[in-house]
This record gives structure tokens, C-alpha cells and sequence, in this order.
């Protein structure tokens, strides 16, 4: 096996085409190589999601994932949510629901939640809390997540 | 003065930046020329080292250098908040499970890890004393070299120290009742989501040091004694910490980063994974005795309280965590004798440092239980034993110390009503309540600086570390009060010694009230300054000069305070600087040095259902209230309760840390330790907040954000005994450990709710206990 490979993703719209070593996680390349430092690393075992992208429409701990495993596909990262300088109405649901504290669990716990909402429009409580069970917070309660999540669903909005 | 802002829920500042992934934590940050460090640790608790061969770790490409304490200056430096115990690396023997031994210094982080599995270090591995018992017989090892505790009596045992308090004749209380327990409180880790890390560069003569600490002037002294570099040289970056729960308090690695960026004159990292970060920082466990005297009516006569907490192999702030929770032994009470004895006991584990609650949750787990005993035993219940004998304000809880600073029975009163006390309960259901205390800060001294911009807009500088507490928010909500901007035209900048002025610490939940009296007290010199910059400008006298909310009125005119300066500085441009402090001294002969600058207080009320047949605690409702003397943001004082609420209920359903027979941590890591998912929070959790103005910060506020853990673990197993019939007092209360009990617990026992089961057997022998 070689020890590097070419991977081409487009990551948050942008083409990216890099060399990785094939041992490397999506994780380190987002945050090393494409300087992508709002997904969090904590537990490296796929247990906290503060790693979590979104991969082809699907939520994925990057940190269980070989970078070469993603080649040939569409990675969305926290900073992939919303233009710069703006907020999607998730992410401001986010802040005005309280939901928000240290924060570093936030982006992973936004990109699950949105790909919850994409794939469902209208969850339930219920639906969001086995949706966000991947998701490990320490500061609050969820249930500001639960709230805020709730306010744009498509049932709510 | 009170403006549109304090009390509203103004937006979090810095909010936007941790919803979009902006905000840079410290292992976010990437200097350049730096190295990656990783540290080695042996898999036992205790060993004697032989030596170390890193030939293998050093041909590995990358790799710079391999450090032990043999490499470092002799004698190794030791340091520490309060005891300078701690070795930089181990020195001579391993003291606990994962105590660093060896640094590995590369030039990227895989070469790093792959050098550190290489290293091979020698050793002999040596007998540990991780219980209370172990620790206190006298045949055991010690945990600390006696030539470490000079001058010290108690330097041949393994006890750090030992607090008496008391008041009144315990022996001569006639007392109706007496119940006696003992009850135990596990490890728990903080579990920040941000794992701890830190960077150290060479800068100049000095250095500059990333550590997302609480106390940046704190790890800026410790560092400049042991480098013996003026303060001025060593200069803290502090980015906020992503959680931090008391752990990121005092310095853990810095002083070993230093010594490498020094030696290697590069910036150097260390960010450790997070099962390294559990062996770095602990609760202090405890298991205390207590006897507690009451008269047939429930009136409380004595408590009589042995605390045994279990620190670690070095010290940390853990005996001060002992001392001040063990003070406030005896809670929010008319206490009229009591007797405490409370041991600070050197183990070989984790280190035990501050954790939200510092101590209280232990203490508060036994004495509230106790409350609890004896309302059963007297036929009284838990709200009614607690309304007898909860203090009223301005009474005293300690003779001679602070009084009640609440109308503490507002709490209970709004809780039981929360909780549905009163109303029926149904089948298999049961209800508790609880109170707890904890005293705010002893001593303090915070500084603050409010520079009001040329346009209106205002700086305000603080030393604070906002770790999700949400700091900035309040300290701009005080600015654009006090001086009329609006709040997005407030910067609040913290987090770099070189800039912000000094504040003491970030701690006890103080920084509302010393952090914004010093905020406040900057804003009205600015006042004052705009005041006499009115009258020059008018040519009249300053008492013909009005300020309210930064409106400045002068003869029939109105204008704002950019209107002013905009007059008055012309071309020149200029700002207005204010300087704000506040400072609470230490009282020698206090044996807390100081007494509380305010009490925290919280009521908890739970109902829950137990199933029979697993054991497990369904919390049907959860219901917080805290005392905080005026709601400045009730948004985030209800996320703070909130919180502290659910990581209660994490000690109290899940949580602990495991060693096994050697002492060696069992459950490292995410996988094998729980804390609370989104599974596991009750729906229906309530905060509440009682307002009265009584407290010492500004506008009455008084601290947040401990309450709400304080009493978590005493309301919740009232409820499982009032639902189940089975008393527990051993934490957590896991769904192995309820399901025991109960199948222990006499049939004939007139508190049994549930009978015989039939037809489970086969579900019943999978949740057998496996230890």
C-alpha cells in the first residue's frame, strides 16, 4: 500500500485535491491541511461528535473516517453552514434559545442537527433526541438544543 | 443605574463566533516553527523508575528530543497553586495512573506519538494506597515523601491535613433522635469537551504561554517564580476555555512546556487526548460519617461530621476544597451544636483539584440525606423537616460568621410548588427535595479598565476567562448600561496578561460580583469625567450637569456622550478612560482567611419512577431553583442552572471513575465513562430563579452557576426511596445498584413499595452487578 494517496473532495463547495498519508483522518486533514479548525476534536473513539461533517448528505464522526475514505466526495463543514459573516437560521436559533455556552461543542452539534432537519423537516422531541444522542454537551441541558432545533423545523417555521 | 440592558436576556456575546466555528480554543492555534509534544505515562498507579532507553524514540524521523526529569535542571522544580509538591515529570517514582514520565518533542504530532511508544522506561512497579482505609493505616506507603512536608506533624501519615470547626456542646445536646450514617461520594472527571492543552513560545527574554486557564495572573506568577522572570516577562494568553468546570484552574502542564520551549527554543504544543485529560484532573472523592441529633418535631439539634476526602498523589487546590465545603458542613441551617472533622487524605490517583460545587456536593450529599433519614424516622416530610429549620434571613448559619443573605425559604417554597408537593402522587412515583449552600468567594481583588471611544462605542477590559459562563455578555450588558452604548458597540477584551489588567481568579462564581462591581465602579469614573468635560465645555458648575443612563443634560441641552467628546477633543480626537476595582481582603485569624463574600443557594426538587425490574431512575421531573439576588441576564442564568443541574445528575445517576485492584483507571475515555446524553436529560427540567436584590455584586446580583449541582444527588434519592422503599447511600445511584438494593431490602419493611416479582427471573439475571 502506498503511503500517500491523492484525494479529491469539494469541501464546502471548494474543490480541494490534496496528498494525504493514508493513515490520516478526515478530522486532521480538515483541521491541519485546509485550515478548517471549527470541527472539534475531543474523544478520537466516535463517541462526542464535537467531529462531526456532514459526508454526501449524511452526518459522520471525522474522526473515525481515513481522509482517503471521503475521496470523491462532498464534505460540509461548520463553515460550510452559511456565508461568512451570516448565520443560518439554525445557528442563530442556536444563540437565541440559549443553547450556546462554551461553545465547542457547538459545531458539531449544529452540522448533526441540520442533517437531522434535512433529512426530517418536522421531527418530533423524541426524534431530535435520538438525532443528537451522538452528540456530547457538558455546559447545558440540551433542552435549549431540543428548543432551538424545534424553532425551524419545517412544522414551526 | 439600571438601563434597557441588565436584566434582559441580551444576545450571548460571542456567540456568533461559536455557532459558525470561528472561535479559536487553543489547540485551534498553529504558530510557526512549533513542535508537538507527547508525554509517556506507565500502566500502573504506582512505580519505582529504573531508567529510561528512548534510543528506538530518537531514530524516529522528526523526533527533536526525549525528556525526562533527569534532563531537566536539579533539583526538578515542583509547583502548585498552595503546596509546590508537583514535579514538573516524575521524579524518582510514579505517583498515580498516567503521571507523566517522559516528553517526546517532534517535529509533527505523528512522529510524536509514534517516538512516545517507543520510549522504553524501565521500572519496578510498587504497592498503592488508592482507598480512605488503605490511605489511613499505618502499615500503607506513604504518598509523599515526608522531606516534602517540612515542619509538618502529620508528614509520616498520608494525611495532608486535618480542619476542625464546631460550635455549641454536641455531647450535651438531649437529643430525641439520633440518626448515624456513613455515606460515599465517587471520582468524577470534568469531562470539558475541550481536552487540555497548551503552547509555549520563546519570546525575547521571556515567554509567551496559550493555556485556556482560568486564573491567568495566577499561572503567570507560578510560571515567573519557577523561570525567575519579572512578571512583565512572562506573558498569558488565555483563549476562552471550551468548559472548563474548575479543572482548568491551576497549572497541570505549563511548567513542563516552559522548560521545553526554553530548551528547544521553538514554540512547543501539547494537547492530550482525553483519556489523558482524566488522569489529569478528578472531584475529590469522599466518604463522611455523620451523626445528626434532632427533637421528636423535627427541630435539628447537632450534627456531628466526619469527612474523609480522598485527594490525589499531589496536592492541586484539593485541601482547599476540603476545607471550605467542610466548613459549611452543617448547610443553610439553625445549626445550634455541631462538631467537624475533615481530612484532606494523599492517595496514589488522579490528582483532585476544584470542580464545580468544590466539595459541596460531597458534604451536602451527606448531611441532606441525613435530613431526609430523619423526616422519615420522625413521620415528617422532606419539605416540612427543611422549612423547620432552614435559617431566615439574616439569622446566623456559623455563630459569629456571615448571616443568611436570602429569603431562603422563597426557594423551597417555589420548588415544592414546582415539584407538585402537595398533589397526589401517582402509583410507583415518588418526590424529593433538598436544599444546598455553598460560600462564595473569601477574598478577591479584580481590576477593570473602560476606555469610551472617540464614536460612543466602549472598551471594557477584564481578567476574567469566560468558559461558557458567559462573562463577556454581562460585563458589556453593565458598560452599556452604565455609559448608554449599545451592546454591540461594547468590546470586552480578556485572556492576555499584557493587556488586561489583573483579576485574582475565575472562580467561586465570583465574577458577576467582583469582576462587575470593578466594571461598575470603571463606568462611574467615566461619569465623572464626562461630567466635568460637560461643565467646562458649558462653563457652568458640575452640580448643573445631569448623567442619567450616559444622557448627559447641561442648561436646556441634551446630548450623548459621543456628542461630547466629538465637542470637547475637536480634531484631537481622545476617549475617556475609567478604572474600576474591587477588592476584598484576607481575615488572618478566619479560618476560611476570609468570610464567604456571598452564599449561594439551591433548592432541587425531583419525581421519579423506579423500574422494578432494572433498577433504573426514571426522572419524570427535575426542578432547579437558585437564590441569585437579581437576574442580570435570566437567559443565561437559567443555562448556568440548567447545566449545573444536568452534570448533577450525571454524579448522581452514572458517573464514576473505576480502578481496579492495582489502582489503575478502568474506565478511561468516552466510551467507558458516561455523562448525560440527550437520552438521558428529563424533558421536563425546570429552572427557576428567586430575585430579591440582597446580593453584594452589582445591582444585588449575587454568584451563579454552582447552585444547581449542589443538592442534585440528595433530592434524587429521596425521590428513589420515597418510589422504591430502598435508602442508597453510596453514589451514583446506578440502575445496578438501585436493582441490588432492592432485591436486598426486607420484604416485611413497611417502606417497601414494590412486592414479590414473579416471572423475571431471566431478565433479572442479565442486569446483575458484574463487580
Amino acid at each position: 500500500m502506498p503511503e500517500e494517496m491523492a484525494v479529491e473532495m469539494i469541501v464546502n463547495g471548494e474543490k480541494e485535491i490534496l496528498n494525504v498519508p493514508v493513515s490520516r483522518f478526515l478530522l486532521d486533514v480538515l483541521r491541519d491541511e485546509l485550515g478548517l479548525t471549527g470541527t472539534k476534536e475531543c474523544c478520537t473513539v466516535g463517541e462526542c461528535g464535537a467531529c462531526t461533517v456532514v459526508i454526501n448528505g449524511r452526518s459522520f464522526n471525522s474522526c473515525l473516517i481515513l481522509a482517503v475514505e471521503a475521496d470523491g466526495s462532498e464534505v460540509t463543514t461548520i463553515e460550510g453552514l452559511a456565508p461568512a459573516g451570516e448565520l443560518s437560521p439554525l445557528q442563530d436559533a442556536f444563540i437565541k434559545y440559549g443553547a450556546v455556552q462554551c461553545g465547542f461543542c457547538i459545531p458539531g452539534m449544529v452540522i448533526s442537527a441540520q442533517q437531522l432537519l434535512d433529512d426530517n423537516p418536522s421531527p418530533t422531541v423524541e426524534e431530535v433526541r435520538e438525532g443528537l444522542s451522538g452528540n456530547l454537551c457538558r455546559c447545558g441541558g440540551y433542552n435549549r438544543m431540543f428548543e432551538a432545533i424545534l424553532s425551524v423545523s419545517k412544522e414551526t417555521s | 443605574m439600571v438601563g434597557a440592558q441588565i436584566g434582559s436576556s441580551a444576545r450571548r456575546v460571542g456567540g456568533h463566533d461559536r455557532v459558525t466555528g470561528a472561535q479559536k480554543f487553543v489547540a485551534d492555534l498553529r504558530l510557526d516553527e512549533m513542535l508537538y509534544v507527547k508525554l509517556v505515562s506507565l500502566d500502573c498507579a504506582r512505580a519505582r523508575l529504573l531508567g529510561i532507553d528512548a534510543s528506538e524514540a530518537l531514530a524516529v524521523p522528526g523526533v527533536v528530543a526525549v525528556v525526562s526529569a533527569e534532563d531537566l535542571p536539579q533539583p526538578v522544580a515542583r509547583f502548585g497553586p498552595v503546596y509546590r509538591d508537583r514535579p514538573v515529570l516524575a521524579v524518582r517514582e510514579t505517583k498515580y495512573h498516567g503521571e507523566p514520565v517522559v516528553a517526546v518533542i517532534a517535529e509533527t504530532i505523528e512522529a510524536a506519538e509514534l517516538a512516545a511508544s517507543l520510549v522504553e522506561i524501565r521500572h519496578e512497579e510498587l504497592r498503592a494506597v488508592f482507598t480512605v482505609d488503605a490511605a489511613l493505616n499505618p502499615s500503607s506507603p506513604l504518598v509523599q515523601e515526608p522531606e516534602l512536608r517540612p515542619n509538618d506533624p502529620l508528614a509520616s501519615t498520608n494525611v495532608l491535613r486535618e480542619r476542625h470547626y464546631g460550635w455549641g456542646n454536641v455531647d450535651a445536646a438531649n437529643a430525641e433522635l439520633v440518626v448515624e450514617n456513613s455515606y460515599s461520594f465517587p471520582m468524577v472527571t470534568h469531562f470539558a469537551i475541550e481536552p487540555v492543552g497548551c503552547i509555549v513560545a520563546p519570546q525575547g527574554q521571556g515567554l509567551d504561554v496559550w493555556s485556556p486557564v482560568q486564573h491567568p495572573y495566577q499561572l503567570q506568577r507560578i510560571l515567573a517564580d519557577l523561570f525567575e522572570m519579572p512578571l512583565a516577562r512572562m506573558r498569558v494568553f488565555a483563549p476562552d476555555p471550551g468548559g472548563s468546570f474548575g479543572g482548568k484552574q491551576n497549572p497541570k502542564f505549563e511548567p513542563l512546556l516552559c522548560f521545553l520551549a526554553l530548551q528547544t527554543k521553538r514554540p512547543v504544543r501539547l494537547v492530550l487526548t482525553l483519556e489523558e485529560t482524566f488522569q489529569a484532573m478528578r472531584r475529590t472523592s469522599a466518604e463522611i460519617h455523620v451523626r445528626s441529633g434532632f427533637r421528636n418535631d423535627g427541630t435539628l439539634l447537632f450534627q456531628d461530621i466526619e469527612s474523609n476526602y480522598l485527594i490525589g498523589a499531589y496536592v492541586d487546590i484539593a485541601e482547599r476544597v476540603v476545607s471550605k465545603s467542610n466548613y459549611l458542613a452543617c448547610g443553610p441551617y439553625r445549626t445550634p451544636a455541631a462538631r467537624i472533622r475533615a481530612r484532606a487524605i494523599l492517595s496514589h490517583t488522579t490528582p483532585s483539584c476544584a470542580f464545580r460545587g468544590f466539595g459541596t456536593p460531597q458534604i451536602n450529599w451527606a448531611v441532606e440525606s441525613q435530613m431526609d433519614e430523619a423526616a422519615r424516622r420522625l413521620g415528617l416530610d422532606g419539605l416540612s423537616i427543611r422549612q423547620r429549620n432552614l435559617a431566615n434571613f439574616g439569622e446566623e448559619i456559623i455563630p459569629g460568621d456571615v448571616p443568611a443573605d436570602g429569603v431562603w425559604s422563597e426557594s423551597l417554597e417555589m420548588a415544592a410548588t414546582a415539584i407538585g408537593w402537595a398533589e397526589p402522587l401517582a402509583p410507583g412515583r415518588g418526590r424529593g427535595i433538598a436544599v444546598g449552600i455553598k460560600p462564595g468567594a473569601t477574598s478577591g481583588l479584580s481590576y477593570s479598565t473602560v476606555r469610551l471611544l472617540f464614536d460612543g462605542s466602549a472598551l471594557v477590559y477584564a481578567g476574567t476567562s469566560d468558559m461558557g459562563q458567559g462573562a463577556r455578555t454581562i460585563f458589556a450588558q453593565i458598560v452599556a448600561d452604565e455609559i448608554s452604548v449599545e451592546l454591540e458597540r461594547v468590546t470586552v477584551v480578556m485572556g492576555d496578561t499584557a493587556t488586561v489588567p489583573f483579576d485574582l481568579q475565575t472562580s467561586a462564581s465570583r465574577s458577576t460580583v467582583f469582576m462587575g462591581n470593578a466594571i461598575v465602579r470603571a463606568c462611574h469614573e467615566i461619569q465623572t469625567q464626562l461630567r466635568k468635560m460637560a461643565a467646562d465645555l458649558f462653563d457652568v458648575s458640575e452640580s448643573d450637569v445631569a448623567i442619567e443612563k450616559g444622557r448627559i443634560s447641561v442648561l436646556d441641552q441634551e446630548l450623548s456622550a459621543a456628542e461630547l467628546l466629538t465637542r470637547s477633543f475637536g480634531r484631537l480626537r481622545g476617549e475617556l478612560i475609567g478604572n474600576g476595582v474591587m477588592r476584598q481582603d484576607d481575615v488572618s485569624d478566619h479560618p476560611l482567611g476570609g468570610s464567604p463574600s456571598f452564599y449561594e443557594f439551591n433548592c432541587t426538587a425531583f419525581e421519579v419512577e423506579v423500574d422494578r425490574d432494572t433498577g433504573e431512575i426514571l426522572v419524570v421531573k427535575h426542578v432547579s431553583v437558585s437564590d441569585v439576588g437579581r437576574a442580570l441576564n435570566p437567559l443565561q442564568v437559567e443555562m448556568q442552572d440548567e447545566g449545573a443541574a444536568i452534570m448533577g445528575l450525571g454524579h448522581s445517576l452514572m458517573e464514576q471513575i473505576i480502578l481496579d485492584s492495582t489502582g489503575r483507571i478502568r474506565n478511561l475515555g468516552a466510551l467507558d465513562y458516561r455523562i448525560p446524553t440527550t437520552k438521558d436529560v428529563p424533558l421536563n427540567l425546570h429552572s427557576f430563579i428567586v430575585e430579591n436584590g440582597d446580593g453584594p455584586g452589582p445591582y444585588g446580583s449575587k454568584g451563579v452557576a454552582e447552585g444547581g449541582l449542589l443538592c442534585t444527588a440528595p433530592a434524587l434519592a429521596s425521590a428513589v426511596a420515597a418510589a422504591a422503599g430502598v435508602v442508597i447511600r453510596d453514589l451514583p445511584l446506578t440502575s445496578e445498584r438501585v436493582w441490588q438494593v432492592m432485591q436486598g431490602s426486607s420484604d416485611k419493611s413497611p417502606s417497601r413499595v414494590f412486592g414479590t416479582r414473579t416471572g423475571k427471573v431471566q431478565a433479572l439475571e442479565v442486569h446483575l452487578p458484574q463487580v
